[in-house]
């Protein structure tokens, strides 16, 4: 157990959450592994884009615990976890009146970094994510295209070097050619970097590309757990569902 | 004249009065911004608060300029007559777009950035400066010019309480039929609103994100603090350039109502005051009772007044018709009331002149209001408004003559004489100084059951003003019985008529009469 405890980046305990009028989330339990991707994988509506808000403690439980490094989100200056959580939603939920560069920069600026370890770092981070600084930096987000919003939007997360990254269908919004080269890019890029990250997404082909382990959530319960492997093997009737989508589009290439 | 004419002899007073119109509108949203805007704020954090807040801003924007003046004059510290009670009114004109646009901008604020700035770890304060304050910018200038734009329309009515602006070319235009005047003053008002929402168009495109491209250098906030640091200068300017000198303790407040023979005769005593070497401050031209209010109140030395109108509209007695009855309870009464002193009558009276065209006069052989009687069922009348709101006016003066119109019009006074001679009414109640009634060919009916109540012109002055400036004691005294009613008539005649300005018509009265 202690073992766990020390490898584990975030661990819910028993946590629900409702709105007066419905329950969000069921008694989740759910353990993320340090270096691990892990994949949270569900229909609109089953409680995946909550799940993550309980992380950043955008939300807070209304039963149970969300441990971050060990200590509970509510016990978490919020300000302080959420700069060391990197955040990605759809379209890259960009700052529309900044720069690429400040927008790349907003959380090393919060942490008051001075300019000139600032700008390095945003010229590191627009190289990564494969967008040329010169080019880009002064331009804003009106400017690119919905792809080059995205890597911004990942370049962005990754700033200030966070040990978690949380991204909420961050592959949405693009065109599927865009969309493949991305997943591959950021599968590659989470190896190398070593970090932690939650992706929710309704997509199972991009849950199988980028997930370590794979989450099938469903009107606010997880039901399984499971590598990709053995996600494909599960005889879960809702993971059946899934994969005969999988089938029927694999058929069509 | 011609209206090119008119701008060259009348130039320095109209660039005057266009620069306290901007100064009135540029401070009043000034307050405006730096209520509103912190107001708007706090509404989008406290939903409960938005309804009731929001309403109320909207019920003062309902309630008509000239009302809110009026309700505003009696308060202590924010009321009054002059500049101040303008501005409070002006502020609460220009709140509501202010505020409902703050709260729509910020509001209107795409909720998935707003999500990342939280997520990125941003505290509230940064939140709010460095996203939503840039992103709602805006709209928020949107609802400043919406403001702007209002404020530079409601400043004209802003000459009604004495504070200046454009409205006082509008209002003597008004009163003396003059063209020139009011076009003026309407025409630089419109000017006005259009070059402050073509400056504020320009400001707004500015902190438009919509449009921005790379080109656009500097943050939004320094942009920001640029642009209000330009509007501080240039309003500081003007505010500087427009300061009034400093009062003194020998300083004349003298006031007058919103018709020429009023402003005139509060003119000659302005200018006889200086002739002595006080320092007088002309509040001329104030609406409806606001003198007196202001006299009782102490922002007002002296203004003429007539004593049938104190008898029956502020002292509220039933109309009698003995005219030394009349002058002896006002006398008594103000100075037990209102601790206000009655000068001695100044030699003409001013009572109600009921009047019909001359030409109907002769053909209808029409010689008193009795004789017109017959004709009341085919003619339409138009009256002042205060004609039928006051105690010896429309109610009793119908029922004692049983007059019975076709229709009765309520309309601006100055108006009522055109209106006669134009043919829209064909019965009106004027004044019997009024200096159009010979050139215009009226014809005067006789009062002959003796309704009116005597209207006999004397100076209202307060016993500490009195006591205070000794020179008002001497100038009272030289004008008693001085001007007979043909000699009010000509002078009036000679403004309204002839458009002359009235400084020089007083200026060269008084060297007549030898004062």
């Amino acid at each position: 157990m202690g073992h766990t405890e020390a490898q584990s980046l975030v661990q819910f305990h028993n946590v629900t959450y409702s709105l007066p009028n419905a329950t969000i989330i069921s008694n989740m339990n759910l353990t993320v592994e340090r270096g691990e991707t892990l994949v949270l994988l569900g229909e609109s509506g089953c409680g995946k884009t909550t799940t993550l808000k309980l992380i950043n403690r955008l939300l807070t439980p209304t039963s149970g615990e969300v441990r971050v490094e060990g200590k509970s989100t509510t016990t978490w200056d919020p300000i302080e976890l959420r700069r060391r959580i990197g955040y990605v939603i759809q379209e890259g939920g960009l700052f529309p009146h900044f720069t690429i560069a400040r927008n790349v920069g907003l959380v090393p600026s919060l942490l008051d970094w001075d300019d000139a370890r600032t700008n390095e770092r945003v010229r590191e981070m627009l190289n990564l994510v494969g967008l040329d600084p010169d080019r880009f930096a002064e331009r804003y987000p009106r400017e690119l295209s919905g792809g080059q919003r995205q890597r911004v939007g990942v370049a962005r997360a990754l700033a200030a070097d966070p040990p978690l990254l949380l991204l909420d269908e961050p592959f949405g919004a693009l065109d599927p050619l865009t969309r493949a080269s991305l997943q591959r890019e950021f599968a590659e890029l989470a190896t190398r970097l070593g970090k932690t990250a939650v992706l929710v997404t309704h997509d199972v082909r991009e849950a199988m590309i980028l997930g370590q382990r794979i989450g099938l959530m469903h009107k606010g319960q997880l039901l399984l757990l499971e590598s990709p492997e053995r996600f494909r093997a599960s005889d879960h009737p809702q993971a059946r569902a899934y994969l005969e989508t999988l089938n029927v589009n694999g058929g069509a290439h | 004249m011609s209206f090119w004419q008119f701008l060259q002899a009348n130039w320095s007073e109209l660039l005057l009065l266009v620069r306290q119109h901007i100064v009135l509108v540029f401070v009043s949203i000034l307050v405006a911004v730096i209520i509103g805007v912190p107001t708007g704020i706090i509404l989008t954090r406290y939903r409960a608060f938005r309804g009731p807040v929001l309403g109320i801003a909207n019920v003062m924007q309902t309630i008509p300029s000239l009302a809110l003046f009026g309700f505003l004059i009696p308060l202590p510290f924010i009321g009054g007559i002059g500049t101040r009670t303008a501005l409070v009114a002006l502020v609460l004109y220009s709140l509501l777009p202010i505020i409902r646009n703050t709260v729509t901008g910020i509001l209107n604020v795409d909720p998935n950035v707003r999500e990342a700035a939280v997520a990125m770890g941003m505290t509230g304060g940064q939140v709010l400066r460095q996203v939503e304050l840039p992103l709602a910018m805006g709209v928020i200038v949107t609802g400043i010019r919406v403001a702007t734009v209002i404020a530079v329309g409601v400043t004209t009515i802003a000459a009604a309480v004495g504070a200046g602006g454009l409205g006082v070319y509008i209002f003597r235009g008004l009163r003396q039929y003059d063209n020139n005047l009011l076009l003026a003053g309407a025409l630089s008002a419109a000017l006005l609103a259009l070059a402050a929402d073509f400056l504020l168009g320009v400001v707004e495109r500015r902190f438009s994100f919509e449009t921005k491209r790379s080109s656009a250098k500097g943050s939004g906030v320094r942009k920001l603090a640029v642009a209000v640091a330009a509007v501080l200068v240039i309003g500081g300017a003007i505010l500087w350039l427009g300061r009034s000198t400093p009062s003194s303790e020998t300083r004349v407040a003298v006031g007058s109502k919103d018709f020429t023979e009023s402003a005139l005769l509060a003119e000659i005593v302005a200018q006889m005051l200086e002739e002595r070497g006080v320092s007088v401050e002309r509040r001329f031209e104030l609406g409806g009772n606001l003198p007196h209010e202001a006299l009782v109140a102490g922002t007002l030395d002296i203004y003429p007044e007539y004593t049938g109108t104190s008898f029956t509209a502020i002292l509220q007695h039933a109309p009698i018709t003995d005219p030394r009855a009349v002058y002896d309870q006002v006398k008594q009464e103000y100075a037990n009331k209102f601790k206000v002193e009655v000068s001695q009558p100044l030699g003409f009276e001013n009572t109600f002149a009921i009047l019909v065209r001359g030409e109907d006069a002769r053909r209808l052989n029409l010689k008193t209001i009795s004789n017109a009687a017959m004709e009341a069922p085919r003619w339409r009348a138009g009256f002042g408004q205060d004609f039928m709101s006051r105690a010896d006016g429309y109610p009793g003066f119908s029922k004692t003559y049983g007059l019975k119109f076709a229709e009765v019009r309520e309309m601006d006074l100055s108006l009522t004489y055109i209106a006669l001679s134009s043919r829209q009414v064909d019965l009106i109640a004027g004044n019997s100084t009024e200096g159009r009634i010979p050139t215009l060919d009226l014809f005067q009916l006789a009062d002959d059951r003796r309704y009116f109540p005597p209207y006999e012109a004397v100076y209202l002055v307060r016993q500490d003003s009195l006591t205070r400036v000794p020179a008002l004691q001497d100038v009272l005294g030289k004008l008693a019985n001085a001007i007979s009613t043909d000699e009010m008539r000509r002078l009036n005649y000679e403004i309204d008529g002839k458009k002359r300005d009235p400084k020089e018509v007083v200026k060269e009265w008084l060297k007549e009469k030898g004062f």
